[in-house]
């Protein structure tokens, strides 16, 4: 099914992050029986956050299976489906979650390729919604890439908008390994969640992949390069083009994955301005940003020429009330006052 | 069902306790110092299962080729029994080249897909991946079976209970293997369940339970042979607890002190001699029989100690396919 000419993510057929996923899931289903879903609520529902939106009605309940509310059982199910050749598509409904099925994912789920020495393969999606700003607090609004991604053996993407959402599923099932699939709840387009206009946006109707590992340029710059993923890619961009006006020019690199991380399109951004700024709704330390930094560093420190900036989650967990969430969440103000100072 | 063969099911036992029995002594052989369990050509943790032939070779009786088991920590019976080559799985606990895993598995860590046999180190957690082999050979249209085993310490986890209500609701062909061997390490069973059969809490997910006593051969190939009939002819899965023997420690190096006095007990209920008495082996029997399973592990030591080891810059390989 791979498309001749990669469709662009110009157009107008606009439709919704969640809808973008789903989407993806529907076309891979149709051309490969081996693929199926399976999680809490994908079915009639559709999935709490949409990403299973419509394919129960086409697919039926042998295809797109409702689970006990059993994260082990059923994380632990797709693995074993995996290794006989099949490719699931499971969804663990909110990352933070992974407190209940971590050994599943970590220890069977990254490790049995390596461990086997490559003789066993476990194509399979995992994906669960991350990310805060609709006060649901301290167990359901973490990012948590980070975590994943310092764990060997698991792939890590977390798309940012509708076009890159149905590319990046697309290649996370036809993977041979397996791929942690991360979806913040504020870029969905959900009805029911306050949301950027990016985050509905124009899908080619055909299938299409984005490739993992391959970071975007969301938008060129010359001035100041800003770093990050997922949701805070649609703040950032926002950002930007607010500045554009005032004469400052931030180029936004949009990572799309973790893992494999895209360090070329960093560091030749960072080659160019001179100037980085890391966001990241993740935590702080021994996360995202200390790790942009230290490829910075360890690649040639003098192309900084002011000290980088790191915008994340200070190291506190997801409080509740909204004034103390947006306090320590990486805003749109927060983003605009960081590029400033290093523009200055 | 298959037919009981009492001579290869003997022969079988016999040749899982000269496996383990050779590994033991390599295992000590060159150990220096002798309390350094990272040290020697076959290094680290060592769980062998001498004692639990019975419950391995009266479920493996059963199984064709392409069906599937997940094995806990203590594998080897279960890997042998269901055609796991004997070189090659050497070979990995030796961390060779030619191993199962090219030496990045090592004893606990053994994956075979042809014969899609795997297990893993983490206690309970082979269940659910079972449900998934189970899930797979439903949905491809076949006739496969897959088997979890693990010990009886592995019931009290999560990961079981949760597997047994998936795999009754989803009706798989999946058979749970509990394997008693009153000890999880050094904890008596006595200590860690209030109930004396697991095998009763198959009635609260819904499928059967049946529980062997006596580390009997023959009684686990017929309680096996009906479950694994069962899940073979869609029917669903079922739960078999095994009460068997751990002869030797929990792991090599395991003083055992908190045994006591059943240490001494040990010696007369081993399965093996037992059995051959049972079905009327003579001595000569049983030496040939021991004989023929001494020369094929004798290769497979040879095998491995033939092998390559890896090389550092090997540790980077495999991460991702």
């Amino acid at each position: 099914m791979t498309a001749t000419e990669t469709p662009t993510s110009e157009g107008t057929r606009r439709i919704t992050t969640a809808k973008a996923m789903a989407e993806a899931i529907a076309l891979e289903m149709r051309n490969d029986p081996n693929v199926f879903v399976m999680g809490e609520d994908v079915g009639a529902y559709g999935g709490i956050f949409g990403s299973t939106t419509d394919l129960f009605a086409e697919f039926g309940a042998d295809r797109v299976i409702d689970t006990p509310i059993s994260e082990t059982a059923f994380i632990g199910a797709g693995i074993g489906a995996a290794t006989e050749g099949m490719r699931p598509v499971v969804e663990l409904m909110f990352i933070d979650f992974y407190g209940v099925c971590m050994d599943q994912i970590t220890n069977h789920m990254a490790k049995i390729h390596y461990e086997s020495g490559g003789a066993v393969k476990v194509p399979m999606v995992l994906m669960a919604a991350t990310g805060a700003g609709y006060s649901d607090a301290a167990q359901h609004s973490q990012s948590l890439w980070g975590t994943f991604a310092h764990l060997p053996g698991i792939k890590v993407v977390a798309p940012s908008n509708p076009y890159d959402a149905k590319g990046l599923m697309a290649s996370a099932i036809r993977d041979d390994n397996p791929v942690l699939y991360l979806f913040h709840k504020g870029a969905q387009g959900l009805v029911w969640m306050a949301k950027n206009p990016r985050s509905i946006a124009h899908v080619p109707e055909e299938a299409y992949t984005v490739p993992i590992g391959e970071a975007a340029v969301a938008k060129e710059g010359s001035d100041v390069t800003i770093v990050t993923i997922s949701l805070s890619v649609q703040h950032s961009l926002d950002v930007a083009e607010k500045l554009e006006g005032e004469g400052i020019s931030v180029e936004v690199i949009d990572l799309r994955s973790l893992v494999p991380l895209d360090t070329e399109t960093v560091l030749a951004s960072v080659a160019k301005t001179g100037k980085l700024l890391v966001v990241d709704e993740d935590y702080k330390s021994y996360g995202m940003t200390g790790e942009i930094a230290a490829i910075v560093a360890e690649t040639d420190p003098t192309m900084l020429s002011k000290p980088m900036v790191r915008l994340a989650v200070p190291d506190v967990p997801i409080p509740y009330a909204r004034t103390m969430e947006y306090g320590i969440l990486p805003t749109r103000d927060k983003i605009e006052a960081a590029v400033r100072e290093l523009a200055s | 069902m298959t037919e009981l063969n009492q001579l290869d099911l003997y022969k079988e036992m016999v040749r899982i306790r000269q496996f383990e029995a050779r590994v033991l002594n390599e295992y000590h052989a060159d150990k220096s110092p002798a309390w350094d369990i990272g040290a020697g050509l076959i290094p680290g943790e060592m769980h062998l299962s001498a004692g639990q032939e019975p419950a391995a070779v009266g479920v493996c009786a059963h199984l064709k080729k392409g069906d599937a088991i997940t094995a806990p920590h203590r594998p080897h019976h279960f890997a042998l029994s269901h055609g796991v080559d004997m070189n090659a799985m050497m070979a990995e606990i030796y961390g060779r080249t030619t191993g199962l895993c090219k030496g990045k598995g090592g004893h606990m860590h053994l994956f075979d897909p042809e014969n899609h046999f795997s297990c893993s180190g983490i206690i309970a957690q082979g269940y659910p991946v079972a449900c998934g082999h189970a899930m797979a050979f439903k949905r491809k249209g076949t006739d496969h079976v897959a088997v979890a085993v693990a010990g009886e310490g592995a019931a009290n986890q999560g990961a079981f209970h949760e597997s047994l209500n998936l795999a009754a609701l989803w009706n798989l062909p999946v058979v749970f293997v509990i394997e008693d061997n009153d000890w999880a390490i050094s904890v008596p069973r006595s200590a860690s369940t209030a109930n004396t059969s697991n095998a009763d809490r198959a009635a609260g997910y819904g499928m059967p339970g049946v529980r062997v006593e006596n580390n009997d051969v023959e009684a686990v190939f017929e309680a096996a042979g009906a479950a694994i009939d069962r899940a073979r002819a869609g029917e669903g899965p079922s739960l078999l607890e095994i009460h068997t023997v751990r002869l030797w420690g929990h792991f090599e190096g395991d003083a055992q002190a908190y045994r006591g006095a059943e240490l001494e007990t040990l010696d007369e209920r081993d399965p093996i001699p037992a059995y051959a008495a049972a079905i009327g082996l003579s001595d000569d029997q049983v030496a040939a029989i021991k004989a023929e399973a001494d020369s094929e592990v004798d290769a497979a030591v040879r095998f491995a100690l033939d092998s390559p080891v890896p090389t550092a810059d090997d540790a980077l390989l495999h991460v991702f396919a």
